[in-house]
């Protein structure tokens, strides 16, 4: 590889930094037009996210979610699925880990905190494999279902939280908030550092980034997931089942998700309440995004994103700048890094003969569908199609 | 007290919070049906939505016209359809998350600029119910269809017209060539990115008017994210619709009928577990698309920018 090939790539790596720097220039300019100092604004923003211990410890509080949903977004996106259904899917993982938890409290903590983690991926499994199964075998649009499937798991999640799953001591009380009991201590993730929230669901994540790194790129199962993302009729022709990928990314993408609710449950409040995704599912997508789609690039990017959250919390409560700010950045991030692809794509394709290809064919997403209804058809009048398999 | 349910009036009064309730999701999911048609998944109307919410609600809070309220959604919604033609269309970036992109922005903007501008949850005095004269003394059906605010009957109109400009007219044969084949079309002269920057500031527009119907129309409030997803559902509707107006029609109809049963079920203190209740159409639309997703003709460039062979 030449020096220009290495200096395309730096340029390439570099975008998502050049999107950030944009995305807070019209944030400059917003607040300027609402009458407000962007400097004192942003410092405020700064100062509390890394300014202390605590900003610091809450920035990885909130960037570990972030980090978990993000790997699940990279593996669909590698896929070449979108999960859009990241809210639902945290949603389901940190319901169905609190009901173990409470439900088996008797059972020893060994057992119980990882039986708690593992239901709560179970149901981020299902929730995910659900739109993942309709896509293969029906050509049903995932960005549909899993929407479908967020409004169906918060629905969920009210009826569950204000019935079965609500706080006797609540209700003894005659209280009605609606969240569950308490989980029991054994399943409380470990702190990090005391005193605050910071637990040892990030070591998790950052382990679960270096599996989800090494299954992408070191394993049969990673290599298909990507073929299929990249090319779905030459992986087709490879003799990849290719239903079977789109649905196997789009479950551990929920799984992934599933976790981030379990772990959210056991490391921060302890008990399901409402409004624990908190827009989770969405700026993980981002994270993913500015991380290029790579696992060990979302740990940065999430850590970036969980002091942008963090710190537009405290700029709200220093200088009362609103800390909606901080989503509508991400917005504009999101915008900025897919329009700039233009540019990767142009200049891929000039080099194409290097490593140009790495990237899935996002664009060809509907492809996919076709191509999967397809092939759920063929393999549905010849089942023998279906278990074959071939070294690729 | 489930028997109140099946009063006459009880019939009545749900049937007549349907066809109002049903004005936000026919507004937008018209608008997108304009999009999908030219091959553009505009995932962004919730973000289009809450942004001409709150522009109208601004507008009529301090002081003006009501109709100045919604001339403003339609031009805040037309900006939005822009940005959002400007990344999909221009640079070609990838659909479904340009959309995601366009929500958050949305979504943040419209509460900074709701707590900055506004800062409290207020009330204005929207648009009234207007009784059409003759009709709307008809027993029960000229309660139910003929007793609503300008918004709702502006966005039944908007039906025919949609399906008019969409199957009758220069423009709208270039939308459907556009979103078939954009090769084609491009080969006999038609502008592919001209139609489709065309159909996201229509979409725009009408998701901006989807909007404002909730702000200053049915709910007559400004909240953060008060449109809780609903954009997100319209863009489900329009596959739901199999991409024709009268599917979307049916659709819209579907989602607002569970929504005025829940309110009046809520209303008499009937004690069904509602959460169970508004699952079913969501749950309902998932197998809808699941039954039908390998029939209907979708368009075929959907979600495909188009670039000029070299």
């Amino acid at each position: 590889m030449n020096t220009r090939a290495h200096l395309a790539r730096l340029i390439d790596a570099l975008l998502p930094l050049l999107a950030m720097l944009i995305a807070l220039l019209v944030g400059v300019l917003l607040l300027l037009m609402l009458g407000t100092d962007p400097f004192e604004a942003y410092s405020a923003l700064i100062r509390g996210a890394l300014g202390n211990v605590s900003g610091i410890t809450q920035t990885l509080t909130k960037a570990t979610p972030l980090l978990l949903v993000g790997l699940g977004i990279c593996i669909a996106f590698r896929g070449g699925v979108i999960n859009i259904g990241g809210e639902g899917q945290i949603v389901v993982g940190a319901l169905a880990a609190t009901a173990f938890a409470v439900m088996f409290d008797e059972l020893p903590g060994l057992i119980l905190m990882p039986l708690t983690l593992v239901s709560g991926a179970a149901a981020g499994l299902v929730w995910g494999g659900i739109p993942g199964l309709l896509k293969a075998r029906l050509g049903v649009n995932e960005i549909l279902t899993t929407v479908m499937m967020n409004q169906i798991a918060l629905r969920l999640m009210n009826f569950l939280l204000r019935g079965p799953m609500l706080d006797p001591e609540h209700v003894a009380a005659g209280t009605s908030i609606p969240q569950s009991a308490t989980l029991p201590e054994s399943v409380w993730l470990p702190r990090l550092v005391p005193r605050t929230l910071f637990h040892s669901g990030a070591i998790l994540a950052v382990l679960l980034a270096l599996a989800v790194y090494f299954l992408l790129w070191r394993t049969t199962i990673g290599y298909r997931i990507r073929a299929v993302g990249l090319n779905p009729h030459a992986s087709r022709y490879a003799g990849i089942p290719v239903p079977k990928y789109v649905t196997l990314s789009l479950a551990l993408s929920g799984m992934l998700c599933g976790i981030a609710g379990a772990v959210e449950v056991m490391g921060v409040h302890h008990r399901m309440l409402e409004g624990l995704s908190g827009g989770y599912g969405f700026s993980g997508i981002v994270a993913a995004l500015f991380g290029k789609l790579h696992p060990l690039g979302a740990i940065p990017a999430s850590a970036l994103f969980g002091a942008l959250l963090v710190g537009a919390d405290k700029m709200q409560r220093a200088v009362q700048v609103p800390s909606a700010l901080a989503i509508a950045l991400q917005g504009l991030v999101v915008l900025f890094v897919v329009a700039s692809d233009l540019y990767v794509r142009r200049r891929a394709r000039r080099r194409v003969g290097s490593d140009a290809q790495d990237m899935p064919t996002l664009t060809d997403e509907e492809v996919l569908a076709e191509d999967a209804a397809e092939v759920g058809e063929e393999s549905g009048s010849a089942p023998d199609q279906e278990g074959r398999e071939e070294n690729p | 007290m489930t028997d109140e349910l099946f009063t006459i009036s009880t019939l009545i009064g749900i049937l007549h919070s349907c066809v109002r309730l049903a004005t936000p999701y026919l507004f937008a999911s018209l608008g997108e049906t304009f999009g999908q048609r030219s091959g553009v998944l505009n995932l962004g109307v919730d973000g289009i939505m809450l942004m001409g919410a709150f522009f109208a609600f601004y507008v009529v809070f301090e002081g003006h016209n009501l109709w100045v309220g919604v001339l403003a959604a339609i031009v805040v919604g037309m900006l939005m359809g822009l940005l959002k033609a400007f990344v999909s269309v221009t640079m070609q970036a990838l659909q479904g998350i340009s959309g995601i992109g366009l929500y958050l922005f949305g979504l943040g903007l419209s509460s900074l600029l709701f707590k900055t501008l506004i800062g409290s949850v207020e009330g204005v005095s929207g648009f009234r119910q207007v009784g059409i004269p003759f009709v709307s003394d008809l027993p029960g059906i000229g309660h139910i269809f003929f007793n609503h605010n300008a918004l709702v009957y502006l966005a039944y109109i908007m039906v025919p017209v949609s399906w008019f400009v969409i199957n009758r007219t220069t423009l709208g044969l270039k939308i459907r060539a556009v979103g078939h084949n954009p090769e084609a079309a491009d080969t006999l002269g038609v502008s592919v990115n001209g139609v489709r920057y065309a159909t996201m500031m229509i979409g725009g527009a009408l998701a901006g008017v989807a909007g404002a119907s909730l702000s200053i129309g049915l709910q007559n409030v400004f909240q953060e994210n008060m449109t809780n997803g609903l954009g997100f559902i319209a863009v489900a509707l329009v596959y739901f619709g199999s991409w024709r107006t009268v599917g979307v029609l049916a659709g819209s109809l579907l989602f607002s009928l569970v929504n005025a049963l829940q309110l009046w079920v809520q209303a008499l203190g009937i004690p069904v577990p509602s959460e169970v209740a508004v699952m079913m159409p969501y749950v309902m639309t998932i197998v809808v698309l699941a039954f039908t997703a390998r029939q209907i003709q979708k368009p075929a460039a959907l979600a495909r920018s188009y670039e000029r062979g070299e």
